[in-house]
């Protein structure tokens, strides 16, 4: 075998790359600032150039948001079951390849990612069957002292900014986005772009599980930069800090108090994805409305 | 014959006896179980219906929070941090029975501190603080069943500032949720309304309740400040305006404390052309003019479908024209005094800027006492949208009247303020009731009623309403670490 022919042998396929954009209103776009970072894989190669979102990029997603709100906290809670257990379909029918992609962001093994992508196909699962069970876990019936029939029903709490985890990919996106998908409300994410490859992924199968544009917005970028913007946003209804840095915390408490906008009460530290969540983020990204109403003859 | 009398229906005077309120010359903060000696400024109690000073009161200082505080955290660590939910049970019995025993003493000492109606305060706010202590003595020990998992811990010590509309109401509405779940109180009533609370922890200490479990600071809005920021304080809890809440939180921020806001509201009656006119009319100005409007659930606007509108207002002036207006401590009284001449001199500019913005005043023609906080009920007709008077809480007696077409309408017109707490829905169609009710952005929508309240049915607005719901099991959330 000559070296011409040796070299042809063990040279890898020259590959098709993917360009890593925002998902807004339900379209793949890049960012209007044209501003990428690139993307390293765990081990420091180069992986791809991530978009990397604006305050501008932030206004439209939660302009997107809220143009969906009305639609998707409108379908009915069987509806809305029916798509997220589609989400979680979409992601059981793609495993290997949100393992190869976990493993690589985060640096896991093969089988650790493995586990954490189970997890979060099972999380989507599992709250996916919540939408039709909230008002069993938040409300009822109230017995007053008086001839009125009177219920309490969770109706969702509007557009949800969220600042994603950054110790878990996909695992991590999958616990803070469904929930606020269960309930109604409409999410405006944004994903440091370190972890930009599976979180793209994921909004490909959001795309193609019939969630309607607009209902999840994600956004690749420096969230350090962006969620001042998310805390201040008047159409911002609740912010969730999971992933925000400890420092971020008290300036966005304080921003959030301008529309008296609810925070969810997330741990300084990331807490073990993988546990069980419970109920919590149900509850929180709900709001409780009492309707009362006479009974006479 | 006779002449005909020329007013066959005038009352006679019932009046209500001041003595029964049992005032004292001076009144001190309730700090670990004593009655002590604050060290902040000594302020009185002025009856808004008379301008008479009541008491003397010795405020809290900065010393005095920190007491109060840690006698908190004493009692959260010590005694009633330990003892069962059954125990804790019965400890809200019994200021439950105490309140109603007290009754008619809390009743009249709450009408000359307010200058609310004395017939409201004792069938209203009364009854209701008591009721609320039942229902939460009855969840001390049944939280593992309240829907947030099996044995739900308690934050620990809670600090509460509490407003000058409902201060003994509004107060059984936070501490009875607070002990039932096994926190610990301190809790700061308005300046100018702060004797209920204080004899309140009489009541605290008549049951045996174990010292510093309740704590009562009276003082001004910086000793409430410091109360929230202290650090051994792990929730807060504000009531009151929107303006002041926003602050709060933002004096909060990163503190690491859970707040909880209840603010202000801009509620709205909602009046479709088949409503039932009787039940319509007498809600509506009730509704309006409840606590003389000062209730954050007020409906200070009504949305009169159009077709039935100038009819509708005939019958509201003429409902309004027989509200009594007057001493609170007569029991035919409807309307009594404002908290203070400031609200009045605020209400007064209200509507003076919703006439020169186009709309029409209308008012009772009363002559309310000439040396007391008085505002006779006032109706304004044809309010548009974007004046101020529709727009921000008015949290006085004033109702503007706005006219709709269509359902979507209404719907979109009451929703037009960053407010999100109460709405009235009236209409004998069932179905439009309930498609209104789903659709307002509100956390209370009355259908065919208004201002009802029960402590098993949870009450808390959205968006700028603030984040809080009281009642029922949503009531105790809250007060957990859930």
């Amino acid at each position: 075998m000559s070296d011409d022919e040796a070299r042809l042998s063990t040279r890898k396929r020259v590959t098709v790359p993917k360009t890593y954009k925002l998902y807004v209103g339900g379209s793949f776009a890049r960012s209007e600032s044209g501003r990428v970072v690139a993307v390293a894989d765990a081990d420091g190669a180069f992986r791809a150039n991530a978009a990397k979102a604006s305050r501008k990029d932030v206004r439209d997603a939660v302009a997107a948001a809220r143009k969906a709100f009305d639609g998707w906290s409108g379908a009915s809670a069987h509806n809305r079951g029916q798509v997220l257990f589609r989400v979680a379909e979409m992601l059981e029918g793609t495993r290997d390849r949100f393992t190869a992609e976990v493993a690589a962001t985060e640096g896991l093994s093969a089988t650790e990612a493995a586990n954490a992508v189970d997890t979060a196909v099972d999380r989507m699962f599992w709250y996916a069957g919540w939408t039709d069970k909230l008002g069993v876990l938040r409300g009822g019936v109230d017995q007053v002292a008086g001839p009125y029939t009177v219920h309490s029903t969770p109706e969702p709490v509007g557009v949800v900014g969220v600042v994603a985890p950054r110790q878990s990919s996909l695992l991590g996106l999958v616990s803070v986005l469904a929930p606020v998908l269960v309930a109604g409300n409409c999410a405006v994410v944004l994903v440091d772009t370190e972890l930009a490859v599976p979180a793209v992924s994921l909004c490909e199968a959001l795309a193609t599980s019939d969630v309607p544009g607009g209902v999840a917005n994600v956004l690749t970028g420096d969230p350090a930069e962006l969620v001042s913007r998310l805390a201040s946003h008047s159409d911002v209804d609740a912010l969730d800090p999971s992933g925000a840095d400890e420092s971020l915390r008290g300036e966005l408490e304080e921003t959030a108090a301008g529309s008296v906008k609810r925070v969810l009460d997330t741990p300084l530290v990331e807490p073990d994805w993988s546990t069980a969540p419970g109920t919590k983020r149900l509850r929180a990204l709900t709001e409780l409305k009492t309707v009362w109403h006479p009974i006479g003859e | 014959m006779t002449e005909p009398d020329p007013n066959p229906l005038e009352y006679a005077p019932a009046l209500e006896s001041a003595t029964v309120a049992a005032l004292r010359e001076r009144y001190r903060p309730f700090i670990g179980g004593e009655f002590t000696d604050g060290s902040g400024a000594v302020f009185s109690s002025v009856n808004p219906a008379t301008g008479e000073t009541l008491a003397e009161i010795t405020g809290s200082a900065e010393s005095d929070v920190d007491r109060a505080v840690n006698a908190a955290e004493d009692a959260f660590r010590g005694h009633w941090g330990s003892i069962s939910g059954t125990d804790r049970a019965k400890y809200l019995f019994r200021i439950a029975r105490l309140l109603q025993e007290r009754s008619r003493e809390l009743g009249v000492l709450e009408t000359l501190d307010t200058g609310k109606p004395v017939r409201q305060a004792t069938e209203f706010d009364l009854p209701n603080a008591a009721a609320w202590f039942l229902h939460y003595a009855g969840w001390a020990d049944k939280l593992d069943h309240a829907g947030f998992g099996p044995s739900p811990a308690p934050l620990g010590v809670t600090g509460q500032v509490v407003p000058s509309n409902f201060p003994l109401l509004l107060l059984a509405q936070r501490v009875a949720p607070a002990l039932a779940c096994g926190s610990t109180v301190v809790v700061k009533p308005s300046e100018r309304t702060p004797l209920t609370a204080l004899v309140f922890g009489e009541i605290c200490e008549q049951a045996g309740l174990p010292s510093g479990t309740v704590n009562v600071l009276p003082g001004d809005s910086e000793s409430g400040a410091s109360l929230l920021a202290h650090r051994g304080v792990r929730h807060a809890v504000f009531t009151g305006s929107t303006e002041v809440g926003e602050r709060v939180r933002r004096d909060l921020a990163g503190r690491g404390k859970r707040v909880t806001s209840e603010l202000g509201g801009d509620g709205v009656n909602i009046v479709f052309a088949d409503a039932a006119p009787e039940e319509a009319v007498r809600s509506v100005v009730e509704g309006a003019f409840f606590n003389q409007g000062r209730v954050r659930c007020a409906g200070s606007r009504l949305l009169v479908e159009e077709s039935v509108a100038e009819e509708f207002v005939a019958r509201l002036r003429d409902r309004m024209a027989e509200l009594r207006v007057g001493d609170p401590m007569d029991r035919n009284t409807d309307v009594g005094a404002l908290g203070s001449s400031a609200e009045v001199e605020r209400l007064s500019e209200l509507v003076e800027r919703g006439v020169a913005e186009g709309a029409t005043r209308w008012t009772v023609p009363a002559t309310p006492p000439r040396h007391g906080d008085f505002m006779a009920p006032t109706l304004l007709t044809g309010v548009q949208q974007s004046m101020s008077v529709a727009r921000r809480e008015v949290f006085g007696p004033v109702l503007s009247v706005l006219t709709f077409r269509t359902a979507r309408e209404a719907v979109t017109k009451a929703d037009n303020t960053p407010y999100g707490l109460a709405a009235g829905v009236w209409s004998e169609k069932g179905s439009r009731a309930l498609w209104t009710a789903r659709e307002l952005r509100t956390g209370v929508v009355w259908a065919n009623t208004f201002h009802r309240f029960d402590p098993t049915a949870p009450f808390g607005g959205r968006g700028e309403s603030g984040n809080g719901r009281v009642g029922g099991a949503a009531g105790l959330e809250a007060y957990l670490d859930v």
